[in-house]
């Protein structure tokens, strides 16, 4: 008996599906990878709650219809858009701009050491590196991703020579603008070779209230004794719809450390696909999510222990919610059975500011060794108010008092990237996260 | 100073009644110590004063300088000049020492109506209170008491004692984990703000630390009561017959 199957598509399934043949012509490079990432995109169509991995986090409920891909904006549009000023301004030696997901400039210099060249041009030119983009098994079969690469429209291609070590930080910024909510879909491919270091910086930015929809993804390959850092800012626009997935893959006795900031957007999700490809690599992957009125963020994380010694991993996630917002946690380590010596450890925690917040945690770990070292930890509750007495005995008023609480918590995850000016850019945006929280109790407190 | 009178308190959300109708005086100048067994209700006192917000006055007033301070926040007791040394202090990551304490000195100010500490005023005073304590700078930039020893935490206690100049100290099992040297420094650091305008309620289970901090009284709390007030000597007749007497009279 053969059975044919139809799956019943959304409205938003309908349109992407009815789009992208039109789409994938006039988007650059060959369609056979893009065809091969949307034929996965069909098989599941939108992830819902009925899909494991995205129980907490339905996006075919939250993208009710599907935006319309952004078209390359103009030399007008690009000036309105960028004229906001970015956090992170000044922070790169290296600034390449991006609108709507389009490649509209590149300011400073690009250091000796490191070529980039944007990916509608490595498309186009069939650029070598393209041979390695997507190539890690571990993502493969993710929706966002596959949608991603389905759709791309530009990014960029950063190789890093053997043994540069670059100096400052090489600074990506999508700004997402326009007059009605639309679709981007930007992708990084970053080829870091043998004993290179670099740090990767990217901040999304949208503007106003628009429902648009994001969905970038960043790949990042490390060779031998490579040191990765790489810092993501999330300041999308308030109704975003934003996914982004960071994709690693990490040679023998590498470094890597990421740091996702998350403050805006109303349905935000990133994923991180981490495997330890060469034995002894050290990983630290760290979030700070701050949530307020009906946000919903989603910190999902698989770390992939796959070579002797297993190497070490450290995962940090620290959410502060607030109002009715929500956020989940979902982490996965697994160690294969030649990943002797594997050390893992990972940590969520989330601090309840209200009784309306809410927080999932889901940590696994799928250990297939038995010389290992693994642990997790999960915990989600108040404000200690032992400690917030202790402070409050000293003068400290209890607004301060809390601020300097959250401040503490969610800074434990930002500490980690070792830059100082974009450590201490994390932290004003997080005290200026505070202030606003601040203004809205005090607002309330008079009506 | 600091007045009490007929204090019911239990626990917030339970039935169980810690002190039962406790009266106590403190006077400008004095330094007064409650000695008493475990469980005696001494650190809920304590807490009580400061303003814990697990615990429930049932009936009673603490007054401070003639001004009831129950129904004040903690912060605006600590500006109104009273200060707590917890007997556990707590750590917090990520805050460093010097941010803190100038928060909490800036707050008080703030809360007084006076102007904000220049920073250069500011590192002056701690380094000034550090050096008369014994801490050394490299743990004023750690973050606040994370990885700090038991003694050090204390001292950390005092200094922040010595910077936010309160007029009533309360001192909650200050000497418990110090070892001799720590104790003295912290009894020095009590000692050298003595005077007639400040007042010490010095909360200890051993007579020990009154070697070093001379009480002008002391009293004996039991069983949520004071069971017995007199001088020094009483510290003394307690470290040679224990509590006994009193456990079995309250």
């Amino acid at each position: 008996m053969n059975a044919k199957v139809t799956p019943i598509r959304t409205a938003a399934e309908t349109a992407l599906i009815e789009r992208f043949p039109a789409l994938k012509a006039g988007l650059p490079g060959p369609a056979g990878p893009r065809e091969q990432a949307f034929a996965t995109f069909m098989a599941s169509g939108l992830p819902n709650r009925r899909v494991e991995a995205w129980k907490y986090t339905d996006l075919r409920a939250a993208m009710r219809e599907a935006a319309p891909l952004a078209p390359k904006p103009d030399a007008a549009q690009t000036i309105v858009a960028l004229k906001g000023n970015s956090p992170l301004a000044g922070q790169g030696v290296v600034t390449l701009s991006f609108v709507n997901g389009y490649h509209v400039g590149t300011e400073g210099t690009v250091p000796s050491g490191v070529t980039i060249v944007p990916l509608a041009e490595a498309l186009g030119s069939g650029h070598p590196l393209l041979a390695r983009m997507g190539t890690l098994a571990l993502a493969q079969g993710d929706t966002a991703l596959a949608l991603n690469t389905a759709f791309m429209t530009d990014g960029a291609v950063i190789h890093v020579a053997a043994g540069a070590e670059v100096d400052g930080p090489i600074a990506l910024r999508f700004v997402t603008a326009g007059p009605s909510a639309i679709a981007t879909a930007a992708r990084v491919l970053m080829v870091v070779e043998s004993g290179a270091k670099v740090l990767l910086v990217e901040s999304h930015e949208g503007q106003g209230k628009l429902a648009h929809q994001t969905n970038t993804a960043v790949e990042i390959i490390a060779g031998d004794g490579a040191e990765v850092q790489h810092v993501r800012l999330g300041l999308n626009s308030e109704g975003a719809v934003a996914l982004s997935t960071l994709t690693a893959d990490l040679g023998a006795a590498t470094s890597l450390t990421s740091v996702n900031v998350a403050l805006t957007g109303a349905m935000v999700r990133h994923q991180v696909y981490v495997r330890f490809s060469g034995g002894d690599a050290r990983a630290q992957i760290n979030g700070a999510t701050l949530l307020q009125g009906q946000q919903h963020a989603d910190s999902t994380l698989v770390v992939e222990h796959a070579a002797e010694p297993g190497g070490e991993s450290r995962e940090l996630f620290r959410t502060i919610i607030d109002d009715e917002a929500s956020g989940v946690f979902q982490g996965k380590i697994i160690v294969q059975p030649h990943a002797q010596k594997t050390d893992g450890r990972m940590a969520s925690n989330a601090v309840l500011l209200s009784e309306g917040a809410a927080m999932y945690n889901k940590p696994e770990l799928e250990i297939f060794a038995d010389d290992v070292a693994c642990a997790h930890g999960a915990t989600c509750g108040a404000l200690d108010d032992e400690l917030l007495f202790y402070l409050m005995s000293r003068g400290i008023s209890k607004a301060e008092a809390e601020a300097l609480m959250i401040e503490s918590f969610v800074g434990a995850a930002i500490d980690d990237i070792a830059h100082e000016a974009i450590r201490d850019v994390l932290h004003g945006l997080v005290q200026d996260w505070l202030k606003a929280r601040a203004a809205r109790i005090n607002a309330g407190a008079g009506v | 100073m600091l007045e009490i009178n007929n204090l019911h308190v239990k626990i917030a959300d339970e039935d169980k009644v810690i002190i039962r109708g406790l009266t106590l005086k403190v006077a400008k100048g004095e330094v007064a110590a409650i000695m008493g067994p475990n469980g005696s209700g001494k650190s809920t006192l304590s807490y009580v004063i400061a303003g814990k917000p697990d615990y429930e006055v049932t009936d009673g007033e603490v007054l401070l300088d003639g001004v009831n301070i129950l129904e004040m926040a903690p912060d605006e007791r600590a500006a109104v000049g009273l200060f707590l040394a917890f007997q556990y202090p707590m750590e917090i990551p990520g805050v460093a020492t010097m941010t803190f304490l100038k928060a909490a000195m800036n707050a008080q100010r703030k809360q007084r109506g006076q102007a904000e500490l220049t920073t250069p005023e500011f590192i002056k005073r701690v380094n000034a209170a550090a050096e008369l304590l014994g801490i050394p700078k490299d743990m004023l930039r750690r973050p606040l008491n994370v990885g700090f020893s038991g003694g050090e935490k204390k001292r950390m206690e005092i200094l922040q004692m010595t910077l936010l100049e309160p007029k009533m100290s309360v001192m909650d099992e200050t000497d418990s984990g110090l070892d001799i040297d720590a104790l003295k420094i912290v009894a020095e650091g009590v000692n050298a703000r003595r005077d007639p305008e400040h007042a010490f309620l010095v909360i200890t289970h051993y007579q020990r630390l009154l070697d070093y901090i001379k009480p002008d009284t002391v009293h004996v709390m039991s069983r949520g009561l004071i069971v017995k007030t007199g001088g020094p000597e009483l510290a003394l007749e307690l470290e040679a017959n224990g509590y006994r007497d009193y456990q079995s009279a309250a």
